[in-house]
């Protein structure tokens, strides 16, 4: 694929936490329109990774390109202007604050910019993905269930206007099939918005169900990757994360 | 009956100001979760550098601008330099932080003004007006009219502005706040700039009537910190009702127990209450299953 359909090209990315080492020369891309997903168990890297990405943490070496530009050492905040979105693990939504306010705060960063006629249309927009949302708009964010949460968490995100999403696990914690539509929503959300995803889960099947390719990041490297196709017929992959034996 | 009305107008005009001060550490504690200890400084210096325009002959509105604008870059300097380069800290290290700031500000302010205290005229004439058996000076009125329209215009900034959402956001939770672009850091410095203006404010609107010295702030710090843990931490309304509370308190205990016990009556009162409601008269909504 050419490069100017690319969105993110991550390479050589090393980070670490004091002394130990969280990732390890991680080479990752993802193109415009395309979901990928990142899989790998507690503790491989995953979280690292993406908030490394959002300037979160700074890396020891690596590069990242966003659209032609490197992003590292460029603060969180400023990272957020260039439409690159992180929602992160554990939903994080504003509990104190309703779920109005908590999507009003995701467009902070061009909120001047676009004005708010503009605003109140990307809400509409966001409400026919996230109709839950619209019934409990005036309510407080830290008493919606956790499902909801999520919804709000990624709605938030979309408030922003990504040109790439980052998802932190957005079924952790979630009732299988309630997890089950949070994904659905993400793939709605590509296809209805052309958001570009980057997506972190544990739920390997279903994450590659809704997915285009996706990366295995284990102990800090990736150890694999491939089509969604490709990794979900994948010996190893079934073996470490389905426990079926082949 | 008359000395019932002539407390009621001493207590809710020192309860006004008190309620300016409690709006002051409400309005930080609710960005960083800092006490801002420094916050009756901020109080003794609008009245101070007021006293120091008028003396070198500038025009009375004139001097109260730039004392507000003083005072707001002093608290900015102060965000600056004790807050910023502690990223990270917890709020006890910082609200320490800002006891030595205070005690600093005071000891300078000694210095340059010595330990007397100073005078500064009313904002306008300063003839008492009698309503029915009390009296009131104008000065009084004047503390009320302002203490009510910072009121208003903080509502408006916080609940009816981005940015006072974004203050909000900053405070449930800063890390979400930074991938919202909000950066927490210019949050801060805008809350301490913010209340170093409502606190010059307070300090210009009393120093005609209670005669400002170096140590002023001290007792009006303390005084306005119980106002604002007594209506509930992190509350507007709470630290106004808060503030007004203690006045009225402070008054009536002055005026039917003793003067000498006007304090002791007040904090006596706040113990009792914050005993029945330990989060304050109008404590913080607390909701379940936030965040994490």
């Amino acid at each position: 694929m050419s490069k100017e359909n690319m969105i993110i090209e991550i390479e050589d990315l090393s980070v670490s936490y004091g002394p130990i080492q969280a990732l390890r020369n991680v080479s990752l891309d993802v193109k415009k329109g395309e979901i990928v997903v990142l899989l790998g168990a507690n503790g491989a890297g995953k979280t690292t990774l993406l908030q490394t990405i959002s300037g979160l943490l700074k890396p020891d070496s690596g590069s990242i390109n966003y659209l032609g530009e490197e992003i590292v050492g460029l603060s969180a905040e400023k990272i957020v202007s260039k439409q690159l979105i992180h929602v992160p693990e554990h939903r994080q939504v504003f509990s104190t604050l309703t779920v109005m306010e908590n999507l009003e705060l995701g467009s902070y960063h061009h909120y001047k910019k676009s004005g708010k006629q503009a605003i109140e249309e990307e809400i509409k927009k966001v409400f026919e993905l996230f109709p839950i949302l619209e019934e409990r708009k005036e309510q407080l964010a830290g008493t919606l269930s956790g499902g909801q949460q999520q919804m709000l968490a990624i709605a938030r995100g979309v408030m922003a206007n990504p040109k790439l999403l980052l998802l932190d696990e957005p079924t952790l914690g979630l009732a299988p099939i309630v997890a089950q539509e949070v994904l659905g929503l993400v793939a709605d959300l590509r296809n209805k918005f052309d958001t570009t995803v980057l997506l972190i889960e544990q739920n390997v099947v279903s994450s590659l169900n809704i997915a285009d390719r996706g990366y295995v990041i284990s102990h800090g490297e990736i150890v694999k990757k491939g089509s969604a196709r490709e990794l979900l017929n994948d010996k190893e992959i079934k073996e470490a994360y389905l426990g079926q034996s082949v | 009956m008359s000395d019932f009305l002539q407390f009621s107008v001493t207590g809710i005009t020192i309860g006004s100001i008190y309620a300016i001060v409690a709006l002051g550490f409400v309005t930080i504690y609710s960005v960083t979760k800092v006490i801002n200890m420094a916050q009756g400084e901020f109080v003794m210096l609008g009245g101070m550098i007021m006293f120091t325009f008028l003396g070198i002959g500038l025009n009375y509105w004139l001097s109260f601008l730039l004392t507000i604008l003083a005072v707001m870059a002093i608290g900015w300097v102060m965000e600056k330099a004790i807050i910023q380069p502690t990223k990270g800290a917890d709020p006890i290290s910082l609200i320490i932080l800002t006891i030595g700031a205070a005690i600093f500000i005071r000891g300078v302010a000694s210095m340059i003004w010595g330990k007397g205290q100073v005078r500064v005229p009313a904002f306008t004439s300063n003839e008492p007006i009698s309503i029915g058996p009390a009296t009131i000076t104008p000065q009084s009125i004047w503390v009320v009219l302002i203490m009510l329209f910072i009121v208003l215009l903080l509502y408006i900034l916080i609940d009816r502005t981005m940015i006072g959402k974004a203050f909000q956001a900053c405070s449930v939770n800063p890390m979400a706040a930074r991938l919202m672009g909000i950066s927490p850091a210019r949050m801060s410095s805008f809350s301490f700039t913010l209340s170093a203006v409502l606190g010059a404010i307070a300090g210009l609107a009393i120093a005609p009537i209670m005669f400002p010295a170096y140590d002023t702030g001290l007792m009006l710090g303390i005084k306005g910190f119980s106002a604002a843990i007594l209506g509930g931490l992190g509350s507007a309304p709470g630290a106004v009702l808060g503030g007004l509370i203690i006045g009225l308190l402070e008054s009536f205990g002055a005026g039917y127990i003793s003067s000498g016990l006007k304090d002791a009556v007040a904090f006596t009162a706040i113990l009792v209450i914050l005993l029945i409601r330990p989060s304050g008269i109008l404590g913080e909504r607390n909701v379940g299953k936030g965040g994490l």
